[in-house]
């Protein structure tokens, strides 16, 4: 008997279709697997169940009743409650005040205590999950603070929990418990939504299965016992790889970046890897592979350990950013709103901010230059903007990454180029011609590092590929060799690394 | 109405606020614009209009600082000592400059090098630094011995006081490194993202213990001014001067969340704060309103700042 059903849910964000006509149902007491890449529609799709995110179009049914909520506070009244990556729990707070918050039991305002340890305790009880309710929530591990959440959904009596990559950040023997944690909510009737990258999960947890690619819904599977791994792999990726990225070759010269045994607190596992003049490299991975924490231990953004980084030959200093940019590193981030731009002030100081220094005799602005630089950089990057004085925060994301790209290529001597996510939120016009900017630039003897958790994007644009997988790198492909499937596999992480937190 | 609005909510809206009200005043209140009055207004606001030329740039990169009407009466107090130690008024404001500057360098160092709060720690340094003003002159007023002293104050060029135009030295000065140097451009973009900023290049540490001793050598300047002024080291001196100056520079439309600042908009900043004052004294209204009158304005201000920016996001 269908319990959840959705049905032909869109939704658009200014400039990106993010859903397009998605519709599947789920069995009452059964676990869905959400599967896609990153971009798919995944995160849409859930903060439209959650109703964070209102769908433009289509419909959600629970147990036959049509669901018009609104808010997240609907969704909690309607049974559908979503438990995210980040945890929303309250740290200084114990298990049973948490899970009691905003409805503390009270008599005359004062807080019945008693009640509201005993109710917890018998609940959490009833659930099979072991944790003492008198617990600061600041003092329990990832998992089981994992629990408290899930404890939360069900004293509100969800009927629909929707757990968002729940064993990204647990050892196994908390995914263990998490997942018999699981089988006995099933056993109750509660339908559980499961996003996961992690085929073996999926293969041990879920009935049924959709897979998402591109917004849309790449294939239903009612049975999850009828698909083998190599299909699912197959309809995730499944697409051409469209001429957009028109990848043109390039000759190499030497060697000009070399990383080796690079370690530091956010990147546990020493790694290294170099680059060649005019060449451009990808680095492909999952979220939280470690590409990002690489790029920014190489350019010195957080505290490298240990290791070395060189430039044709000449040490780069370690945890200094201005150092990197003398010595020709620089770094376009991933975040863009929090290391990228500078919020409040104009495109033109967004671009001169560091390449200033080179026009700016005494420490005195020659505002005219300032100005034609900006304009310079607007227009070979094809900036949309009415005026290089334009707020930055006005620009779409595109175009914030462009002004980024503009501050690097307006600084001198840039041999070194790493670009974090470069086309993230960007349109497909403005890919292309981000692009040909890369390889303009790679011609010009630059080496370039593109991360990217969009595999099609790093196959596109690539000259040789690292896949990186739980910190590590994975492996690496020349262009002769790329082959979607064998990437992804490599990205995915397995069975025996999953033991190995 | 909608031009006006546009007006009020635009960039230039304090000002013609500040014009507005001015017109008004001048109109309406006798004596406001005779030439001994607006004298006597403007020196009324030195101190305040001194320190608030580097207290915008402590706003600006996001920061904060309290210690400066410690420092004031502590640098004072210094200028007055060792002019009198030394027998030589030079050589005591320079250790008087010197002393405040080291005050602000550590604030500036702890800030930045510990990332300790500035709030907390100039909360800290404000007491040190009152209490090292205590100890060095035991509690009690200094009196200045070379006459000299009372010239930086008393003095005059072109009919004007000489703090008067130190004051307005420090405007263009502190308005170009503001607009116009590397120096300033930093100052807003740290405030307006540091980790962005400092990914960009920019030397955010030292950036911020910079800002921090300027502040200290500025409230050194404010500290001689006014102990010539009332010709003596006082070391209960300019109490509360941190409260004013924040407020000032508020209402002048420097935003506490960093990264926007002008130093026209804090010029008429203190001049709001300096014309209220003193047209409450012209009327005769009793100093305890004035407490009221000014946390009012303080109040009205942040709201029009808050419209502002709600109007420009839509």
């Amino acid at each position: 008997m269908t319990f959840l059903s959705v049905q032909n849910i869109s939704k658009s964000y200014p400039g990106v279709k993010a859903l397009s006509d998605v519709s599947f149902s789920v069995e009452k007491g059964a676990v869905h697997g959400l599967m896609g890449e990153n971009g798919a529609g995944k995160s849409t799709l859930i903060r439209v169940l959650s109703g964070d995110q209102n769908a433009d179009g289509g419909a959600i049914y629970i147990d036959g009743v049509k669901q018009d909520y609104t808010s997240v506070r609907d969704a909690f009244d309607a049974g559908v409650i979503v438990i995210h990556q980040e945890l929303q729990l309250v740290p200084e707070l114990t298990v049973a005040e948490n899970l009691w918050l905003g409805r503390y039991p009270s008599r005359a305002g004062v807080v019945d205590t008693k009640q509201l340890v005993a109710s917890v305790s018998s609940r959490l009880e009833e659930i099979g999950i072991d944790l003492d309710p008198n617990a600061k929530v600041s003092s329990l591990s990832l998992g089981a603070r994992q629990m408290v959440e899930i404890a939360k959904a069900v004293m509100m009596e969800a009927r629909v929990i929707a757990l968002d990559e729940p064993t990204s950040s647990l050892s196994s023997r908390e995914s263990e418990i998490l997942f018999d944690l699981i089988a006995r909510l099933k056993a109750k009737g509660t339908v559980i939504l499961y996003v996961s990258h992690r085929l073996e999960e999926i293969f041990h947890l879920c009935d049924s299965l959709t897979l998402l690619r591109d917004g849309r819904l790449a294939a239903h599977h009612p049975k999850i016992a009828d698909v083998s791994r190599e299909q699912i792999i197959a309809e995730m990726v499944g697409r051409e790889l469209g001429n957009i990225w028109r990848w043109r070759g390039r000759t190499l010269g030497p060697t000009r970046l070399e990383v080796s045994g690079i370690y530091g607190s956010t990147l546990p596992q020493p790694s290294g890897f170099s680059v060649r003049q005019g060449e451009i490299l990808g680095f492909f991975g999952l979220i939280g592979a470690g590409r990002s924490e690489m790029m920014r231990l190489i350019y010195g953004a957080d505290k490298r350990h240990g290791g070395k980084v060189t430039i044709d030959g000449v040490d780069v200093l370690p945890d200094n950013p201005r150092a990197s940019i003398n010595a020709g590193l620089v770094l376009c981030p991933e975040d863009r709103k929090h290391d990228g731009i500078i919020q409040g002030r104009s495109i033109e100081e967004n671009i001169a901010i560091s390449s200033r220094r080179h026009i700016s005799p005494f420490g005195l602005l020659q505002l005219r230059k300032e100005a034609a630089l900006a304009d310079r950089f607007i227009d070979r990057l094809k900036v949309r903007t009415p005026s290089r004085r334009q707020d930055i925060v006005n620009l779409s994301g595109g175009n914030q990454q462009k002004v980024i790209l503009g501050r690097w290529l307006s600084e001198q001597g840039v041999k070194v180029l790493i670009v974090d996510e470069p086309t993230r939120g960007v349109d497909v016009g403005a890919k292309s011609e981000i692009c040909d900017i890369l390889y303009e630039l790679a011609e010009g003897g630059m080496a370039i590092v593109v991360v990217s958790s969009e595999l099609p994007e790093v196959m596109g644009i690539s000259d040789r590929i690292i896949v990186m997988c739980e910190g590590r790198l994975a492996g690496e492909f020349t262009r002769d060799a790329f082959q979607e499937s064998e990437i992804l596999t490599l990205a995915l992480p397995d069975k025996n690394a999953a033991k190995n937190p | 109405m909608n031009s006006l609005k546009k007006i009020l909510l635009g960039d230039q809206g304090l000002v013609v606020i500040f014009a507005v009200a001015f017109a008004i005043v001048s109109l309406t209140v006798p004596n406001f614009l005779s030439e001994r009055n607006i004298l006597g207004l403007l020196q009324s606001v030195v101190t305040i209009g001194i320190v608030a030329c580097t207290m915008m740039f402590c706003l600006a990169s996001r920061d904060f600082d309290l210690s400066v009407g410690s420092t004031v009466a502590f640098t004072g107090m210094i200028a007055v000592i060792a002019s009198n130690m030394t027998g030589s008024i030079i050589l005591g404001l320079a250790i008087a400059l010197a002393s405040g500057a080291l005050v602000g360098a550590v604030n500036g160092f702890v800030i930045a090098c510990f990332r300790i709060n500035a709030l907390i720690t100039t909360l800290a340094t404000m007491q040190i630094v009152r209490g090292l003003a205590l100890i060095v002159s035991d509690g009690r007023a200094v009196g200045i011995n070379d006459p000299g002293f009372y010239q930086l104050a008393l003095s005059r060029f072109l009919g004007i006081p000489t703090p008067i135009w130190v004051m307005g030295a420090l405007f263009v000065v502190f308005g170009f490194l503001l607009n116009r140097t590397v120096f300033g451009k930093n100052t807003l973009a740290i405030g307006g993202n540091p980790e962005a900023a400092r990914l960009a290049g920019v030397n955010v540490v030292s950036m911020r213990i910079w800002i921090f001793a300027l502040q200290g050598l500025i409230c050194a300047v404010a500290g001689i001014m006014l102990a010539s002024r009332i010709t003596s080291g006082q070391p209960n001196a300019a109490t509360g001067l941190e409260l004013s100056v924040i407020s000032a520079c508020v209402l002048g439309g420097v935003s506490l969340a960093g990264g926007r600042a002008a130093m026209t908009g804090v010029i008429v900043g203190v001049m709001i704060m300096g014309i209220a004052e003193n047209v409450m004294n012209l009327l005769n209204i009793q100093a305890f309103y004035q407490y009221v009158v000014r946390g009012l304005i303080l109040l009205g201000a942040v709201l029009l700042d808050n419209l502002r920016s709600s109007a420009s996001r839509r």
